[in-house]
């Protein structure tokens, strides 16, 4: 190959040279700008300078795939990259005055999150396993060290050696899978080893079966299916709140795209194999999700259990097995990102100084004191139970219907069981704003950012709730049957 | 000339000897110890695959993979020395303040 064809693949990674950059020099500025305000400023013009970087390929580019097939640009990754780019906007509007408070309002912060959210888009574009894996650990190490962050807190500390140490640990696991399935194919790229297990017909073989579920419990890690979640209730409680915010949508939307991409384009043909272990892995998650989050009292520790229940509803829309399917999976996980950042807003405004405002008794009699604030959070614990008019139904609608529509009727009515189950301790955070009396005064910390991040997402959940076509129609396009 | 499968069985007990490690052992540079074990299983069979199948790509992986693991070990050891300033102790049953 030439070098013009080099430039021209350079072209298709724009978006993600764009971050590395900003992130850079995110990372100098902070040498000589006092004002962390600056920096995220910085970091928010920078995310938007490569969003409108991938907007201008989508427009201008059919769906291609460059570097010798190692990346690919289409609907698919580019959908995934809008819910990273959205993640990060929001994470960055919600922490300016939370790490402030929290005394740990460093530079790096910025400039980690913007090197994560690239290792997201490496993912969600990787066509080949070793692209796959780079993208992995670069999103991995920088979470490793956003979730340790307040490094004079030991709850901090210790999330991030619980997230690190099982977080290496399902990298290992997922080269043992790549190792296996580079042994048995020959190589590394996606769509040749569809090819090289048709050809060699090696689909029934018990070794290729052997790297599949390696490569499944890898992803399980990331997007916390349970049981392989035992981390993430601990991490999401010790990190610092937008950085829990971050990690319960970034990573899991990231694993949900290398998942269906590796499962749909690299194992497409083995769909009895793989659905062998998702539906008992997605019946699991979703019990364990709704059934042990009933029994917490941190709001924090709830809502990470609720991000495993939630893991296990979008796996649905991949054990559908349908591009169709995919989709709604995408669209949960886009729909997902508005409310669980919305209630993570919500959680981070309880924080000030010398109040965590974490426990569920916080809340008590909020809506007396702050009717505007109860408003939203009943807004987002009504969309993350799944109620109409707001956009979690939508989201739980789609992934019901395409998983019935693939004969798994079944997996649908016990989803619906459980997000009944769900609903018990979802609505008695609004019990508690609504029906109790405060049991102490409960000042609210608010900032512009803040506000804005609310309002949108908010906003979001209601438009999308009451108007989905504009979402379904995006997917739709973005994911083609 | 040593047959492949010889080097498959290695890589794959080591691999088994690190899960055990990361699984059993109490001590957290021990288990640190683990992953790395893990890890370079990993790049033998990977070496060994890309040999017999004539092919770069594994090695390819496995320089990204050492790569990796060395910022891995930097990052890590990095959370552990935050972690130990506030709490001097390595035993994992000693990290329980999270829980529930």
């Amino acid at each position: 190959m030439n070098t013009a064809n080099y430039l021209v693949d350079i072209t298709m990674i724009m978006p993600e040279l764009t971050l590395i950059c900003v992130a850079l020099i995110l990372l100098l500025l902070d040498l000589v700008v006092k004002n962390k305000e600056v920096l995220a400023a910085v970091g928010i013009a920078g995310t938007l300078v490569a969003l409108y970087g991938t907007y201008k390929l989508f427009v201008f580019h059919a769906p291609q795939s460059v570097f010798a097939d190692m990346f690919v640009l289409d609907g698919y990754s580019n959908f995934f990259k809008l819910i990273f780019y959205l993640n990060i906007i929001l994470t960055i509007l919600i922490s300016l005055k939370y790490m402030t408070i929290e005394k740990a309002s460093f530079g790096e912060y910025y400039s980690l999150l913007i090197f994560a959210t690239t290792g997201m888009m490496i993912m969600a574009s990787a066509a080949d396993l070793i692209v796959l894996y780079l993208g992995l650990e670069l999103m991995a190490l920088s979470t490793y060290i956003l979730a340790g962050l307040m490094r004079k807190q030991l709850r901090s500390n210790e999330a991030a050696l619980k997230y690190f140490f099982l977080g290496a640990f399902s990298s290992a696991i997922l080269l043992y899978g790549i190792s296996m399935t580079y042994g048995l194919t020959g190589t590394t790229n996606l769509r040749e080893i569809a090819a090289a297990l048709q050809t060699l017909n090696i689909m029934e073989s018990p070794a290729v079966f052997l790297g599949l579920i390696f490569l499944i419990v890898a992803f399980g890690f990331k997007v916390a299916l349970a049981p392989f979640h035992m981390w993430a209730p601990d991490v999401y409680e010790g990190a610092p709140t937008s950085i829990t915010a971050f990690m319960s949508v970034g990573p899991k939307a990231a694993g949900f795209a290398v998942m269906g991409r590796v499962l749909f384009e690299a194992f497409g043909g083995m769909q009895m194999q793989w659905n062998s272990i998702l539906i008992p892995l997605a019946v699991i998650t979703m019990a364990v999700g709704s059934i042990i989050a009933l029994a917490q009292t941190n709001i924090k520790r709830m809502l990470a259990y609720s991000s495993i229940a939630h893991a296990g509803y979008m796996l649905l829309g991949i054990i559908a097995g349908t591009p169709e399917g995919l989709a709604s999976t995408a669209n949960y996980l886009m729909i997902y990102m508005f409310m669980n950042i919305g209630a993570f807003a919500i959680v981070i405004m309880l924080r000030r100084e010398g109040f965590q405002g974490e426990n569920l008794d916080d809340y008590m009699g909020l809506a007396k004191s702050h009717p505007l604030a109860s408003a939203l959070m009943l807004i987002f614990m009504f969309s993350l139970t799944g109620i109409p008019p707001t956009a979690g139904f939508i989201g739980k609608f789609y992934v019901f219907m395409e998983v019935i529509r693939s004969g798994y009727t079944y997996l649908a009515i016990i989803a619906v069981i459980f997000s009944v189950i769900s609903a018990f301790f979802y609505l008695r955070v609004v019990m508690y704003m609504y029906m109790k009396d405060p049991k102490e005064d409960v000042t609210l910390t608010t900032s512009s950012t803040l506000s804005i991040a609310l309002a949108i997402t908010a906003i979001m959940v209601l438009i999308l709730g009451i108007f989905p076509s504009f979402l379904l129609n995006l997917v739709r396009s973005s994911i083609p049957g | 000339m040593v047959p492949l499968s010889w080097y498959i069985v290695l890589s794959a007990l080591m691999f088994s000897i690190g899960v055990f490690g990361f699984l059993s052992r109490r001590n957290l540079i021990i288990i640190f110890i683990s992953i790395e074990l893990m890890l370079n299983s990993v790049n033998i069979s990977l070496v060994a695959f890309s040999h017999y199948l004539q092919s770069m790509r594994g090695q390819i992986l496995v320089f990204f993979v050492i790569t990796v693991a060395a910022a891995e070990a930097a990052i890590g050891l990095a959370i552990l020395i935050a972690f130990y300033r506030n709490n001097p102790t390595i035993k994992v049953d000693e990290i329980n303040l999270l829980k529930g």
